[in-house]
């Protein structure tokens, strides 16, 4: 039932009438140890979606607090294998919360796509981003994930025009990730005017929930962002409030898990 | 059966990018629709009379073209085997072959209405010729550099700025090739309407392995019309250095059809292939997605990419360009390679032999070129592409033979 529990995810949040929240963290960062309590606790504080990023060793679409995280995560010996160990952990207490895995393509085609997506569905991974498998590439993947009903989600970004849109969302299933600004994760903030048009577009295309990540660092950012989409993603600034606390010797678990108290009540609709 | 399948080399890359299994277009979303637009003006471009007359006037006037080709004869007596010939791409303007390809990008770049240039570079040669060709045409220019290069190639780094370029040290990472990538990709991410991204060798996502080749067919048209004028025949083989295979490829590719033309790649060994210091992607890798097309790329079991290791910054990259792992699966080339010692000594052999500081990449070529030309015997003839000249390589050579460049 992988697919349904992002869809739950999403009605439970607009029967709140607020939208849902996706939360972003990177594998293994900043301990694997501590970042198996970080997924249990923005799961409580109330993340309705974690993507957990699998690390890889050139993050080309990311900004430097992903890419940092990867790093750290690289150095922890985080690798995708146990990135799905981590996930069958975190499954034994909690049956509710969407796990999205997210990442780069060659560590999943290292694994071979059927094992991947075998594995997806063994440990209750709900949903698969691969940044850099393009419509026109992601057969293999695709053809996968299908097989062991295990969703795939894909970006539509600001240069995604209305022909390509169609591609974009076709095959898609449990929610289109909309990426608000042309550019790296965590770089540029977010204009909620500038993609209202475009998200609508998307929104009406695409018959399935759209979250919108990618510059959202602030309560004042989640909130606006909410009033458009059925979800909002939040990741660098998460990775970089983990990271930071866990560095200057804080309790980054539970700054973690306010984080998502916090979001969580900022993505109320008006 | 292969054999019948790929007997017209010529018709790769296919309608999605693929040389085989190989090549691609593996990329972020937000950059999909660059270069499926770059696909489009390519293919109209390539066959326009207004944009060939152009590029090859510039080839001519400001490049320098035709290049040689130069029969090395004490180096020929050396070995004892067959003829050595030269392709002596080192004497183009910024001395390598890279402003060949930095020239059909611009042109099109012109066309397609970009105002800013961003290109990556490992040993400067790309990044020099980049800033070159922008500086010819006036368009700002950002070169992304691995900090490990900057240090490494400072000469080059120097004539960037000389040229109005402005100079990105890369610190993330390796900080070498692969990350100065890395990081043009995600400006290219971050500027996707105004940037035109120059891509240095024949890899990235589809269209440019087949752009770049294309651009540095040349090398190969040119040797073959020479070879047959001073030879009166085709070559036995011919010889080229490998990083992303953007020299190589030039050569290769107009001879892929004369299947009687045996084809050597000389992949960078490093400290050697049984350690992990090399930039070997063919001899110590597996096929794998990195930067926007699939090839044969140094990794580890969990597809995390490895860190290559070479002497020579313009070989330092942990993949190889698609169509090169297309020629090796294919059985069509064959790849031999060359230690950082080797190197070193096949750089100062030519370079007391021939009178010609060869750049450090083709200097790994050069290493492997006398069991080449031994095995094929008196009477044969190789050709072997001189990539680059040494001059930005002196203090690296300095370093690693102990000398001090001063006495
Ligand atoms: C002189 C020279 N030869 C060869 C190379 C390797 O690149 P490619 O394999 O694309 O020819 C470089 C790269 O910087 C170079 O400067």
């Amino acid at each position: 039932m992988p697919v349904s529990r992002i869809s739950k995810a999403f009605e439970n949040a607009k029967a709140e009438n607020r939208a849902a929240l996706v939360l972003y963290t990177m594998a293994g960062d900043p301990t694997p140890e501590i970042s198996a309590k970080i997924l249990e606790n923005i799961a409580e504080g109330g993340a309705d979606i974690i993507e957990i990023g699998f690390p890889f060793s050139d993050p080309m679409a990311d900004g430097i607090s992903i890419q940092k995280a990867a790093i750290r995560a690289l150095e922890n010996k985080m690798t995708l294998k146990k990135t799905f160990e981590l996930v069958r952990n975190f499954r034994v207490k909690n049956q509710n919360t969407a796990i999205v895995l997210m990442g780069y393509l060659n560590p999943i085609e290292s694994m071979g796509y059927a094992k991947f997506a075998q594995n997806c569905a063994d440990c209750g991974v709900d949903g698969v981003i691969a940044v850099d498998d393009p419509p026109e590439e992601d057969m293999e993947l695709r053809t996968g994930l299908k097989a062991n009903d295990v969703a795939l989600i894909r970006l539509a970004t600001p240069t995604t025009d209305e022909h390509r849109l169609k591609k974009v969302i076709k095959d898609i299933s449990g929610f289109v990730y909309y990426v608000s600004v042309a550019g790296v994760t965590g770089t540029k903030a977010i204009d909620t005017d500038a993609i209202k048009d475009k998200v609508s577009l998307v929104k009406s295309a695409a018959k399935l929930p759209v979250a919108i990540g990618f510059g959202i660092r602030t309560e004042e950012a989640a909130h606006n962002t909410a009033q458009l989409a059925d979800g909002i993603v939040i990741g660098a600034a998460l990775v970089d409030i983990v990271f930071n606390a866990y560095k200057d010797g804080n309790d980054c678990v539970k700054i973690a898990k306010d984080f998502a108290m916090r979001m969580k009540n900022a993505a109320v609709k008006n | 059966m292969n054999k019948q399948l790929h007997n017209d080399w010529s018709a790769y890359p296919d309608e999605n990018g693929r040389f085989g299994q190989f090549g691609g277009r593996f990329v972020a979303e937000t950059l999909m629709p660059n270069i499926l637009a770059l696909e489009e003006a390519y293919n109209k471009y390539k066959d326009d009379e207004d944009f060939k007359t152009e590029f090859s006037g510039l080839m001519t006037h400001y490049v320098g073209r035709p290049s040689p080709l130069y029969f090395a004869e004490r180096l020929t007596e050396y070995y004892g085997g067959a003829k050595i010939y030269f392709k002596r791409e080192e004497l183009n303007h910024t001395g390598a072959h890279k402003i060949n390809n930095c020239l059909g990008q611009i042109l099109l770049a012109k066309r397609m209405g970009k105002t800013r240039i961003i290109a990556e570079t490992g040993a400067g040669q790309h990044g020099v010729a980049t800033a070159t060709v922008c500086a010819r045409f006036g368009l700002p220019c950002m070169v992304y550099m691995g900090a490990k290069d900057v240090e490494r190639q400072s000469p080059n780094v120097f004539r960037m700025k000389l040229l109005g370029a402005e100079v990105n040290p890369v610190t993330s990472g390796t900080q070498t090739l692969k990350d100065a990538m890395n990081e043009a990709l995600r400006d290219w991410v971050s500027n996707p309407h105004d940037t035109f991204y120059i891509i240095g060798t024949a890899a990235g996502p589809h269209p440019y392995p087949q752009m770049v080749r294309d651009f540095q067919s040349v090398i190969g048209k040119e040797a073959k019309e020479q070879i047959l004028a001073a030879e009166g025949r085709l070559p036995d083989a011919i010889v080229a250095c490998i990083g992303g295979g953007s020299n190589a490829l030039g050569l290769f590719h107009p001879f892929l059809n004369d299947e009687n033309v045996k084809i050597y790649g000389v992949e960078a060994a490093g400290l050697g292939l049984d350690t992990d210091k090399h930039a070997a992607a063919m001899a110590g890798g597996r096929p794998g997605v990195l930067h926007g097309n699939r090839t044969y790329l140094l990794q580890d079991d969990d597809g995390q990419i490895l860190d290559a290791h070479s002497i020579s910054a313009g070989l330092d990259y942990p993949g190889v360009g698609p169509e090169l792992s297309f020629l090796k699966d294919t059985g069509r080339a064959t790849y031999l390679s060359t230690t950082d010692d080797e190197a070193l000594e096949a750089f100062q052999l030519c370079s007391r032999l021939e009178g010609i500081l060869p750049a450090l990449e083709p200097s790994h070529a050069l290493a492997r070129i006398g069991e080449i030309a031994k095995d094929i015997g008196k009477g044969g003839v190789v050709v072997l592409n001189i990539s680059g000249r040494g001059d930005k390589d002196i203090f690296t050579i300095a370093n690693a033979i102990g000398t001090d460049i001063g006495g």
